[in-house]
């Protein structure tokens, strides 16, 4: 585990990707997550992310362990942001190292998925007509890792 | 009086919608001796600000998520954690 943080500043592929990359492995997959400038129709003017960063910050390293036992992958780093963050901006970056593609993107594609069903971090979208509200999440209930749903690609989210 | 002598002191964290629903992120109470999560949640939910609060919420203790019939200690940090968005 190379990186596991909520942090409030900026978040840059490049920072992430250096993090991962010095082990001399074959495959290095990252994914990036953006604020949408429109979501469902409406002009989205920022989104305000609030989390549980203590917890947030222990199950973000959980995770990123659990990647590298369970799919093979050498290293991970991951990054969500935490605050106002504007549509084009990076809201969640998981870079990982892995001897080979495939182990490179199930481990990160596990970390984008457990993230999105057991992270406590919650948004509310702020529009440009001046209204906002919640989004809607998933309950993330008592539920090993296991539970927690790889979903297809087409569902909302990043 | 008595009961909050002898009751189990316990932080409460509220998040997103239900800290909004509080009014407010953080507050101290009081449970009796003997609870249990679902025990604090029913409590919470007999009264405003929160009685507005699912039964099936989700709820971490010292930052782990926990089952109902988990115990609860004196100075517990319990979170009732709404359903999650992170990504």
């Amino acid at each position: 585990m190379r990186c596991a943080e909520i942090v409030t500043d900026r978040i840059s592929p490049d920072g992430l990707l250096r993090l991962v990359e010095d082990g001399g492995e074959g495959a290095v997959v990252l994914f990036g997550g953006r604020v949408r400038g429109r979501n469902e129709g409406r002009a989205v003017r920022v989104l305000h992310y609030e989390a549980y960063e203590a917890m947030a910050a222990d199950i973000l390293a959980a995770i990123g362990a659990e990647a590298i036992e369970r799919c093979g992958a050498t290293q991970v780093a991951v990054r969500h942001r935490a605050g106002d963050v504007h549509p084009g901006e990076w809201s969640l970056l998981v870079a990982v190292a892995a001897p080979r593609r495939a182990a490179g993107f199930a481990a990160a594609r596990y970390v984008v998925e457990q993230v999105k069903g057991r992270l406590p971090v919650w948004k509310r979208e702020v529009y440009e007509d001046g209204t906002s509200r919640w989004l809607d999440g998933v309950d993330p209930g008592v539920r090993s890792a296991d539970e927690v749903p790889m979903r297809t690609y087409d569902e909302g989210g990043a | 009086m008595r009961q909050v002598e002898t009751g189990i002191p316990i932080r409460l964290l509220l998040f997103g919608p239900f800290r909004e629903m509080a009014g407010r992120g953080e507050m101290e109470i009081s449970v009796p001796p003997g609870s249990r999560v679902r025990d604090l949640v029913d409590q919470l939910r007999s009264a405003p600000p929160l009685d507005a609060l699912p039964a099936a919420v989700a709820v971490a203790v010292n930052r782990r998520f926990a089952p109902p019939d988990r115990d609860l200690a004196a100075g517990d940090e319990v979170a009732l954690v709404p359903p999650v968005a992170g990504g």
